[in-house]
């Protein structure tokens, strides 16, 4: 395996009984890179997520996570990925600065360096003043730049984003997308899914995922070349409608 | 380490947050022994009575009128002339005992005749039937010593007891009731605790970190085991000071027998949440596998050994069957350690293979 790569898949699959939920997706994300998943609902970028944080088994293929197989090396995956769920993942009740200290103990982190980060963290994100407030007073768009920072704040190798901008206000979305940014330039890889293809335009590289395959893959400006249209969402458009121009799949060549 | 502590914190931070839960569940046990203590309660107090009397003469309406002036004891619900008027009255609660007279009564009397005299009594609860029996012959006898002075009475009174007495003394429902309520109130703590966080979706965010799963187990059993404690102390010295029951053995064996219980119903509800999904079916779960079978098959309300054989075997994967045992043996027969031994090994292993179990069901969820 290269050291460049930080994600690399072959075949991975997921089968739920009869129903195929991820189909023998083969793609590779290299460090420091941005790359998008994505998809209509239900297209399998959560299913494909949880293979890849450990948290579902896959039933077919290969995936090795920041060096480790996710059959076999789960656990040691673990302490490399940061995880920001499509679900909430901070705990409303518990105060800002108590879900810091809560996740940097689950991280093995040190009190002093649970404090350090706080502090840099909240004077990055402008919460200094909110750290003692309960979480499920702080406005939707903050919680999400929280949960994200919280996410990172073991200094994980890779974060996988899960929609992590969904009913998130224009505004901020363009805010988190700085975040994510940032935390790309210092070298952690990011893996965010969307179903905002104008978010596609972000990103360093993108798959689109139809039904479980991956439909088209590479940087967004290739994609448009491809499809000789404007947008990722014309692209997306035409992967999805049946009976559509539908190139092979770069990925599915294997 | 730490992260295990980090945990414990974050869980306690829960309970305490959530105030109107944590009343619930203090208070809940605490008046649920209230209730139940009083509903089955066999005090005999305001006997509901009622009297059939087809003939009234001076002789039944003086005997009418010393049931209606006890002082409390006795509460004339009926009058009524006929015997067929008796069974809706029982059935409905609304006479525990009833007195039938016959016609002619105060001829025979006056006669120097025997009076027959029909008692019935409502023998559901065989210790509370058996003292209103006991007073109503004594409301007779004394009557009938009264009005004797002079010439003799002689009123015959015959007992009829109604519907199959099948349970046991009263002293025995207090140690039974707290292993209801107990097991009850913490297997839904745990329950619903869980399932909460798979509703909100921060157990994915345990899941996906480097945390174990019998760390996340105990997290999550640890904080809750404090609350339950708080509840076994409430209701060793509610049945001490309400109901009157002994501690005749070590009340620490009983405190600390109570703790080992209460893990095994916490693991239970940490089991139940592991595999269910929603806050709701969860408590449903924690209910009815709880509830049922600490209340028909622990020896709780009906003796066990009037039981036929296979739901016997059954009723000894029941916690509370073994709680229930240990706590009578503790408050009423005194005995320590030496004699329970076994029954606590039960325990034990009962909260060991729940609680692995839970941390195994947290794999197969990855499997």
């Amino acid at each position: 395996m290269s050291v460049d790569l930080a994600i690399q898949a072959t075949d991975l699959t997921r089968s739920f009984g009869t129903f195929t939920a991820v189909d023998r997706i083969t793609f590779d994300v290299r460090v420091g890179e941005v790359f998008g998943f994505l998809g209509a609902n239900g297209a399998g970028k959560t299913t494909a997520i949880r293979m890849l944080t450990g948290l579902l088994a896959p039933t077919g293929g290969v995936a090795t996570v920041a060096g480790h197989d996710v059959a076999t090396g789960a656990e040691a995956i673990k302490n490399s990925i940061g995880y920001m769920s499509q679900r909430f993942s901070l705990y409303e009740d518990l105060t800002v600065i108590e879900n810091i200290r809560l996740y940097g103990g689950i991280y093995n982190l040190s009190s002093g360096e649970i404090r350090a980060r706080a502090d840099a963290m909240l004077a990055r994100l402008g919460l200094a003043h909110a750290a003692t407030t309960q979480v499920r007073s702080i406005p939707l768009g903050w919680r999400q730049k929280l949960a994200f920072s919280v996410a990172l704040l073991h200094a994980p190798r890779i974060v996988f984003l899960d929609e992590p901008t969904s009913g998130v206000d224009p505004i901020t979305r363009r805010q988190f997308w700085e975040l994510i940014y940032e935390t790309a330039a210092a070298g952690t890889t990011v893996l965010v899914t969307t179903h905002y293809m104008d978010e596609a335009e972000y990103c360093g590289r993108v798959s689109i995922m139809v039904d479980g395959r991956i439909g088209a893959m590479g940087t967004p400006a290739e994609l448009k070349d491809e499809f000789d249209v404007h947008s990722i969402d014309e692209v997306f458009v035409r992967l999805a409608r049946p009976g559509g121009y539908a190139p092979a799949p770069p990925g599915a060549q294997a | 380490m730490r992260a295990l502590l980090a945990l414990l914190r974050k869980e306690l931070y829960h309970i305490r947050r959530d105030r109107r839960t944590l009343a619930v569940l203090v208070l809940m046990p605490i008046v649920q022994v209230i209730l139940f203590g009083f509903a089955i309660s066999t005090d005999v107090k305001n006997v509901r009575i009622a009297i059939v009397d087809p003939a009234p003469d001076s002789e039944t309406q003086a005997l009418r009128h010393r049931f209606a002036s006890t002082g409390g004891t006795f509460q004339v619900t009926a009058v009524v002339p006929r015997t067929s008027h008796l069974e809706s009255l029982f059935q409905r609660g609304t006479a525990q005992a009833a007195v039938v007279f016959e016609p002619g009564f105060a001829t025979r009397l006056g006669q120097g005749l025997p009076a027959p005299l029909l008692v019935i009594v409502d023998a559901t609860e065989p210790n509370t039937g058996s003292a209103i029996q006991n007073y109503v012959l004594a409301v007779v006898s004394a009557y009938e010593r009264e009005r004797g002075a002079s010439s003799p009475l002689r009123i015959v009174p015959a007992v009829q007891m109604r519907f199959n007495p099948t349970r046991e003394s009263k002293h025995l429902f207090v140690p039974g009731l707290m292993a209801f309520v107990l097991t009850i109130i913490s297997a839904l703590m745990t329950a619903i605790s869980l399932t909460r966080e798979k509703e909100t979706g921060t157990i994915e965010a345990l899941l996906v970190s480097p945390l174990h799963p019998w760390q996340i187990v105990v997290g999550k059993v640890v904080p809750y085991l404090g609350v339950g404690f708080v509840s076994v102390i409430a209701v060793v010295v509610e049945a001490r000071l309400i109901f009157d029951v002994p501690v005749r053995g070590s009340v620490w064996l009983l405190l600390a027998e109570g703790l080992l219980f209460i893990l095994v119903s916490l693991s239970i509800g940490i089991l139940i949440s592991a595999r269910t999904s929603s806050q709701r079916v969860a408590m449903m779960a924690a209910l009815v596998g709880t509830m049922l079978p600490t209340m028909l098959l622990s020896g709780f309300m009906f003796p066990l050994d009037s039981m036929p054989r296979p739901l016997q075997l059954v009723a000894q994967v029941v916690p509370a069957r073994w709680f229930v045992e240990i706590a009578r043996s503790i408050m009423l027969k005194g005995v320590g350690l030496e004699f329970l031994w076994q029954e606590t090994l039960v325990l034990a292993a009962m909260a060991l293979v729940l609680l692995t179990m839970s941390a195994r069901s947290f794999h197969a969820r990855l499997e």
